[in-house]
């Protein structure tokens, strides 16, 4: 009975997260419907220009989009080279003690509020692209896009980390027995071996770059810009979410229901970015 | 300790001792290693087998707090692999081996036997096809897989991998395969083949051999070295260290009395 009982919880415990995920969807997709009622699904996909909150109102996710993909684009161009070297070195060049400093210093990077990144963008990393490149406004995506990716260095570093340690000693000394350099064996053996696990932590980078929302908001300017120039300024999808709620609309007007409409794109675009990740991950687990 | 003046040597172990940190493992350790002939090093657990085999192609290096002390000289030339200023991946090209666990990379078959190859930065692409097959077939693999090089090599048996270890191994012609227990992780038919094998490898090769069984080293190898706690107790040809030790722990040793 009492064996039940604690099943039970465990069970609850085990899948409350899928009900909070289900409710989300529910309310997503139950706000989001009246709005394609308003805005054919056709325009909404393919318009190229975002204005909801304008007279003359436009509903194309095409710009928000393409903000959001390009802010994540740069900030995994960061992270991942950078994380995954950081991990190459911690698992496999560093000394112990060195390591036990070096790691809770790296994972510290992801314990600053991201309000701090923010404005760490605005005023300092812009300022400083500033004196390489002139021209440039004080709002922008490049900066944005940077300084996330160092924002999300840790989780890339530290899963991928855990996946490089959890690489066999032996197969490492096969490796160098066979006359290979350290990189060699890195490069080679360690981070073939544990591409499976590396891919969990690019797709949880992934997921944090795409849902990231201070930093884009106030660095790179909220302007919702059909543009793959990283040195103009744009909106994410979140970015719009947080400039709406700030706002005061209406319950149940058409740009109330756009920050649904948004949140559902958002979430839809995490869960594809999610399903590449497990497609990946089955590929390289079956190479093994 | 008989020397044979009839064969050529290969290598030479002087006076080697060897410890980690604190705890001395290997003590004043010296034995001749003759050219393409089978060298068995036997002894209970903890005897230094491995650890001597480990010193040859310097994977102690891998490790901190580890001391070597005395030579081992790799002939003709009498280049002390041991020696400060020798690079130990130079005499891991030159020394290759296999490890008691069957560990093929998670890579293709033919990767797997092309590795040593590519990181030695061959890029010759007819190259590498011929010394794949050869060392497959060297091996006695390339009937069972010359059909399926591109498939990966984890999904052969124990056996199978262990076959592929030792082609890969060959596959840079080293001077001298080390086998650190080759087989005891295998069933008796696997373990067997390789035994089979490894007869037929020392036409070409010089081969030391650590093992547990004395039945293996006893039928494959010519020349065994029984060691207890990091001494080396005796050195004989297989033949006569089996029939008729000479000291009274090689013999309780192999006729089971302790170990």
């Amino acid at each position: 009975m009492k064996e039940r009982f604690i099943e039970a919880i465990l069970f609850l415990a085990a899948t409350s997260s899928v009900f909070v995920t289900f409710g989300i969807v529910w309310i997503l997709v139950k706000e989001s419907i009246p709005f394609f009622a308003h805005v054919p699904l056709g325009e909404f996909l393919t318009g190229t220009e975002w204005t909801p909150l304008f007279e003359n109102a436009r509903f194309g996710i095409l710009p928000l989009l393409c903000g959001t993909l390009l802010s994540t684009a740069i900030a995994l161009s960061v992270a991942i080279p950078l994380g995954t070297v950081a991990a190459a070195f911690l698992s496999e060049y560093t000394k112990p003690w060195l390591r036990e400093i070096l790691k809770p210093i790296l994972e510290l990077l992801a314990a600053v509020p991201t309000v701090v990144y923010g404005y760490f963008a605005l005023l300092f990393v812009t300022p400083l692209l500033q004196k390489i490149h002139p021209d440039l406004g004080g709002f922008n995506v490049l900066s944005a896009g940077l300084v996330m990716g160092m924002m999300i260095v840790p989780y890339v570093s530290s899963l991928s980390e855990d996946a490089m340690r959890s690489v066999p000693g032996h197969l490492k000394e096969g490796s160098f027995a066979l006359g290979a350099s350290r990189f060699q064996t890195i490069f080679r053996v360690v981070i073939p071996t544990a591409f499976s696990g590396m891919t969990s932590a690019y797709i949880l980078a992934i997921s944090r770059a795409l849902g990231e929302t201070m930093v884009v908001s106030i660095a790179a300017g909220m302007q919702p810009n059909l543009t793959a120039n990283p040195l103009e300024p744009a909106a994410t999808i979140t970015a719009f979410i947080v400039q709406v709620s700030m706002g005061d609309l209406p319950h149940g007007s058409i740009g109330y229901q756009s920050i649904y409409v948004a949140g559902l794109t958002l979430l839809f675009l995490t869960l594809c970015f999610n399903v590449l990740g497990l497609w990946l991950r089955q590929k390289y687990q079956e190479k093994e | 300790m008989t020397t044979n003046t009839n064969l050529n040597l290969r290598a030479e172990v002087k006076d080697l001792s060897f410890s980690y940190g604190p705890k001395k493992v290997l003590n004043r350790v010296s034995m001749p290693i003759y050219e393409n002939r089978i060298t068995a090093l036997i002894g209970p657990s903890g005897c230094g087998k491995t650890t001597l085999l480990r010193c040859f192609n310097r994977m102690h290096d891998l490790y901190a707090a580890t001391n070597y002390d005395g030579e081992i000289l790799l002939h003709p030339e009498k280049r002390n692999v041991l020696a400060r200023d020798v690079d130990p991946m130079e005499v891991r090209m030159r020394i290759g081996m296999v490890f008691q666990k069957p560990n093929p990379f998670p890579k293709s078959i033919f990767e797997n036997v092309a590795y040593g190859l590519r990181v030695r930065g061959v890029r010759k692409r007819s190259f590498i096809e011929d010394r794949v097959e050869k060392s497959l077939q060297q091996a006695g693999l390339w009937s069972e897989v010359k059909d399926r090089l591109p498939s990966p090599a984890t999904a052969l048996s124990g056996g199978q991998q262990q076959r592929l270890c030792i082609a890969r191994a060959l596959a840079t012609e080293p001077e001298i395969l080390l086998l650190d227990e080759p087989t005891s992780a295998l069933d008796p038919i696997s373990t067997t083949h390789i035994e089979e094998l490894i007869t037929e490898l020392k036409k070409d090769w010089t081969i030391v051999i650590v093992t547990h069984n004395l039945h293996q080293a006893s039928r494959t190898a010519d020349y065994t070295a029984f060691m207890y706690l990091g001494d080396l107790i005796e050195f004989d040809t297989s033949d006569k260290l089996f029939t008729t030790p000479r000291d009274p722990r090689t013999e309780n040793y192999i006729t089971g009395r302790f170990g």
